[in-house]
Order: C-alpha cells, then sequence, then structure tokens
C-alpha cells in the first residue's frame, strides 16, 4: 500500500492536468458547434473541395459533420491523441522511472517482492487512467449538453464511444510498459511516448489514405474510429479481440521481465 | 553458524564477466571484509545478495535462506548502504526515511531520531537540497533505523569528513556489539584493517584468498628498508624478496620467510640504517595483483 500511495501523489497531480487538458479540448470544439452548424452550406462545400484522401486522414469521411456525433468524432481524435500520450508516458516511465533517477536500488532493497512492486506501480497508473477516463465522459456528455443547442443526437452512440476509451489507453499503456521492460534504458519518456502516439495515429491516416486495411489492424486508432462507430453502431469485434489480446499479452510479459530484470549499478 | 554463505556464484554481464564461481562465507557476528580494485566484482556481488541482479549460475543464501526465492523476507534483517545513494529529489529528508521505516515492521521513529542526531542530518530538508555527504548520511540512518541483523556496507566512506566516517564506524561498531555481522566492501584498505575481522580479496572476478586480517598481515610479510654502505645490488635473486624499489639508494622490499636468512642477507654488507616493519594491507594487497 505504500508504495501505491507515494505512487499516487504524482499521479493525482497528472491525471487532473490531463483531465483538464481534456475537458478543454470538448470545449473548445463543441463551443463552436452552432456557429459551425449554422454555416453547414458553407462548410458542405468547403468539404467538397477537398480530396477524398484528406478527409479519410482526419477521419471525416462518410459521416455528416453538422449531426452531433459527427461533429464530436473531430473531437475525439483529439481527445484520443491527448490521452494515447498520457498513456504512453504512464506506460514508459511506470517502471523505468526508478531505475532511471537511480532509486530502483532503495526501493528493491527494501524488503518487498518485485510482484508488489509490478502491481503496486500497475494500478497507480491505472488509477490515473481511470480517472481521466472518467472525465473524459463527464467533458463530453456536459459539452454536448450544453452546446448541442436543438439537435438531436443519440446518446447511445456517445456511451459506445467513451466505453472503449479505457482499452485504448490500456493499449497505450501496455504497450509502453512492455517496451520500457525490454529496453535497457529509457531515456527520453516524452520522446517514446509522442513516437508511439503519433506513430500509431500516422498508420491509421496512411491506411485510410492507401486504402490498405491490414494497416488497420496494427493501431487502436483505427480499433475505435468513431466514424465506423457511427455508421455502423456497433463495434467490430475483430478489432476488439486484436485489442485485448495485445494489452494481456504486453501487460503479462511486461511482469515476466519486470520480475526477471537485472537492476544495474548507478556507474 | 553463517550469516551469509555464497557458493560458487557466478554473474556474467552478456559476454562480460561481472563475477566467476565466487565461493564463501561470513559468520555470525564478524566484520567481513571484502576488498579489491574497482571492477573487480564487489558491488556485483552485493547486488546478487540482494537480488537487484540474478546470477547467472550458482546460489547463495542469507540466514540459511535462498536470497532469491526468499528474498523479500531476508531483507527485513538487511541493512544495505551503497556507495552512491540515490533518493527521491522532492521528498523531504523525515518522509523519504519515514518511508523507508514503512516497509520494515515495528515503530523505529525514535531509533531514526536518534541515528539523525548522531549523524548531524536535518530531517527537515529536501533531498534535492542535501550535498552528497548530506545524502550519504541520509543513506547510512535509511540503512540502520530498522536495526538490521546483517548490515551491508558498499563503499560506505565515499563523500564523508573523516570527522564523519568516525562517528560512522563507531556507529558500525556498536550494531556490531548488540550482534549485527557486517559485511563491508571496500578498496580503501586502511578501513577495512581498521574495522574487520577477516577479508576476502577479489580480484578480475574471482575471490584469491580469504583469510584472518591477522594473519594476512604477520605470517605473511615484512616490509624492509636497508641502506648500506656500499651500492648494493639488485636483491631480488634471494627468495622470499619481492617488490624491490631503490630509492636514494635506500633499497626496500617485502620479505617472506625466515627472518634469520633476512638479517644474514641483510647483514652481508655494512649496514647503515635497518627498518624492518610490518606491511600495510596495500602492499600485502599489491602482491595479489600480479
Amino acid at each position: 500500500m505504500n508504495i501505491y500511495k507515494r505512487e499516487m501523489r504524482t499521479k493525482l497531480v497528472s491525471a487532473a492536468i490531463w483531465s483538464a487538458s481534456v475537458f478543454g479540448i470538448v470545449i473548445l470544439f463543441m463551443s463552436v458547434f452552432s456557429a459551425f452548424t449554422q454555416s453547414t452550406d458553407m462548410i458542405d462545400m468547403i468539404m467538397q473541395n477537398y480530396p477524398e484522401e484528406l478527409l479519410q486522414a482526419f477521419g471525416m469521411s462518410g459521416v455528416d459533420i453538422g449531426s452531433v456525433a459527427g461533429y464530436f468524432s473531430m473531437c475525439l481524435l483529439f481527445v484520443q491523441l491527448t490521452l494515447a500520450v498520457q498513456s504512453s508516458i504512464y506506460g514508459f516511465s511506470v517502471l523505468s522511472e526508478e531505475e532511471r533517477d537511480m532509486t530502483a536500488d532503495f526501493l528493491l532493497t527494501r524488503p518487498v517482492t518485485r510482484t508488489k512492486v509490478y502491481f503496486s506501480k500497475i494500478l497507480a497508473s491505472l488509477t490515473a487512467m481511470v480517472i481521466t477516463w472518467a472525465a473524459t465522459w463527464g467533458s463530453t456528455f456536459f459539452n454536448i449538453e450544453v452546446f448541442s443547442g436543438n439537435k438531436e443526437y443519440d446518446p447511445a452512440i456517445f456511451v459506445k464511444m467513451m466505453a472503449v476509451i479505457i482499452l485504448f489507453q490500456l493499449f497505450f499503456f501496455s504497450t509502453g510498459l512492455v517496451i520500457s521492460v525490454i529496453l535497457k534504458k529509457i531515456r527520453g519518456v516524452l520522446a517514446y511516448a509522442m513516437s508511439l502516439a503519433f506513430g500509431m495515429y500516422m498508420i491509421s491516416s496512411i491506411g485510410s489514405i492507401i486504402r490498405e486495411e491490414t494497416l488497420g489492424y496494427l493501431t487502436p486508432f483505427k480499433y475505435f474510429e468513431p466514424n465506423s462507430l457511427i455508421i455502423k453502431g456497433r463495434y467490430e469485434p475483430v478489432m476488439l479481440i486484436i485489442c485485448c489480446s495485445v494489452i494481456v499479452a504486453a501487460m503479462v510479459s511486461s511482469y515476466i521481465l519486470y520480475i526477471r530484470r537485472n537492476i544495474h549499478a548507478a556507474s | 553458524m553463517n550469516v551469509i554463505e555464497i557458493n560458487n556464484l557466478t554473474k556474467y554481464y552478456g559476454r562480460n564477466k561481472g563475477i566467476e564461481d565466487v565461493t564463501l562465507s561470513v559468520r555470525e557476528g564478524e566484520i567481513f571484509g571484502f576488498i579489491g580494485p574497482n571492477g573487480a566484482g564487489k558491488s556485483t556481488t552485493i547486488r546478487l545478495l540482494l537480488s537487484l541482479i540474478y546470477p547467472t549460475s550458482g546460489s547463495a543464501t542469507i540466514f540459511g535462506r535462498d536470497c532469491i526465492r526468499f528474498g523479500h523476507e531476508i531483507r527485513n534483517d538487511i541493512g544495505y548502504l551503497p556507495s552512491e545513494v540515490f533518493y527521491y529529489d522532492k521528498m523531504k529528508v523525515k518522509d523519504l526515511l519515514k518511508y523507508s521505516a514503512s516497509f520494515f515492521k515495528g515503530d523505529h521513529s525514535a531509533r531514526m531520531k536518534e541515528l539523525a542526531d548522531i549523524m548531524e542530518l536535518d530531517l527537515n530538508r529536501r533531498i534535492d537540497e542535501l550535498s552528497y555527504g548530506n545524502k550519504k548520511k541520509v543513506g547510512i540512518v535509511q540503512g540502520l533505523l530498522h536495526e538490521p541483523r546483517l548490515i551491508m556496507l558498499d563503499e560506505p566512506t565515499s563523500g564523508l569528513d573523516p570527522l564523519m566516517q568516525n562517528k560512522f564506524f563507531n556507529l558500525i561498531l556498536e550494531e556490531n556489539k548488540k550482534g549485527a555481522t557486517v559485511f563491508f566492501s571496500s578498496h580503501i584498505l586502511a578501513e577495512v584493517q581498521k574495522m574487520c575481522n577477516r577479508v576476502a580479496i577479489i580480484r578480475d572476478g574471482h575471490i584469491v584468498k580469504t583469510e584472518d586480517i591477522a594473519t594476512l598481515r604477520k605470517d605473511t610479510y615484512k616490509k624492509v628498508y636497508v641502506r648500506t654502505d656500499k651500492k648494493a645490488g639488485d636483491p631480488s635473486k634471494y627468495p622470499g624478496v619481492s617488490n624491490v624499489e631503490i630509492v636514494d639508494g635506500e633499497i626496500r622490499f617485502l620479505y617472506k620467510g625466515d627472518i634469520n636468512q633476512l638479517l644474514a642477507l641483510v647483514t652481508k654488507n655494512a649496514v647503515l640504517d635497518l627498518n624492518i616493519v610490518e606491511p600495510d594491507l596495500e602492499e600485502v594487497f599489491m602482491h595479489y595483483y600480479q
């Protein structure tokens, strides 16, 4: 419990900042929704002038962006990017930071098992991610309620969008985690986290542009693409299974690797 | 009873040798010195005992229990002071020590205060405001506050001024009198000489010798300084003579063997000055390195 508590002290602040960022993004988008819908005709015209590939790259093709859900799906992309960066940072740093700061010697010479250290740290990160997840739900429903005006929307579709976000977060967290224990040393967490988050997004965009569906199996931006959710009204079962398998495999292997890891001396 | 027992412990870092076939045992209540130059494998051995790293082969037990399988239980009774200390920068000293104590059974706040007083450590400072020496003091308090039965010191005195070193050694000796076993790694021989009952010498990943500190010094070598009236020849051709140096006409060498033969050898010429002293460990030690 003591490790968890210590970990939470910094994680709570971090979760609060990320939650506020998510709220900021959503309010920024949704506050201009009514202005946006009033000029739909013009926007439709502009959109038609864009090449189809570009729209696909931004996940904007095939849905009516004048609808609440369609409009929100653009916003969700930025929320997803934010959460991807946050989760990746947690993943890359939570097990590696004590080694980088050389405090691992201290922690691991206390009478604790590696298993306990592992689970305490993972649990603290999960708590922070769940807090941010909850904040994402809150921000979404609060802002669409306030800013959707007289436009009708189906809350069910938003619930579906929100529900899978934790899987999205876990994907980035567990991937970062497993990479951090495979590598000998992680120097700049932020660089790794950004590369993972934006790399995955790039793969998703490129996949859309060149219409190569197999690329979609690699990236959670495709697993939970809001557009296909809006159009089909359901998740892609294969994508969901792939995502969960990646998470489970990454968590299990990171545990095994961490338990066996050699903690090298400072010098 | 042996507190530490190491059997053919080997650790490779990839292809690089850390230690190879290290076997030694430390008896309950003794202060055991572990000496060798930097990179000889001292820290590797200690890190293996603490299961910070895992052996390539061989095994080790502490308090009779395997140090990997029961590592977390064994560490209840171990106090460890590393050569370089690193703690959470943003914590206050007090909070760090409390955090450390929270891992051990019982209440250790009184002992914590007492140790901090002895080491003159300000508990209200933040870790990142501390000088290297003060961080080291945090390390000492942290290592001793749970009254461990086994104290492992890895080059503990670097960064401490002589006054603090003294206080520190007194603390260790006190703990030892109370029954704690001490495993003391160092490359500074004077410390080891002062503190330890027995020593193991490690070199290039191998234990070269394990011996009582008294035997190591007494039985083995004499340091001889001779000045004669004639220009003397090189004495290294005689049995038992080694490490010959000639400085300003004075011949210095290490001698091992019968003292009478030494005297016969020395008095071949008229002696102007003769000094036969106990060599310090360093010289004995250098001998193992050649």
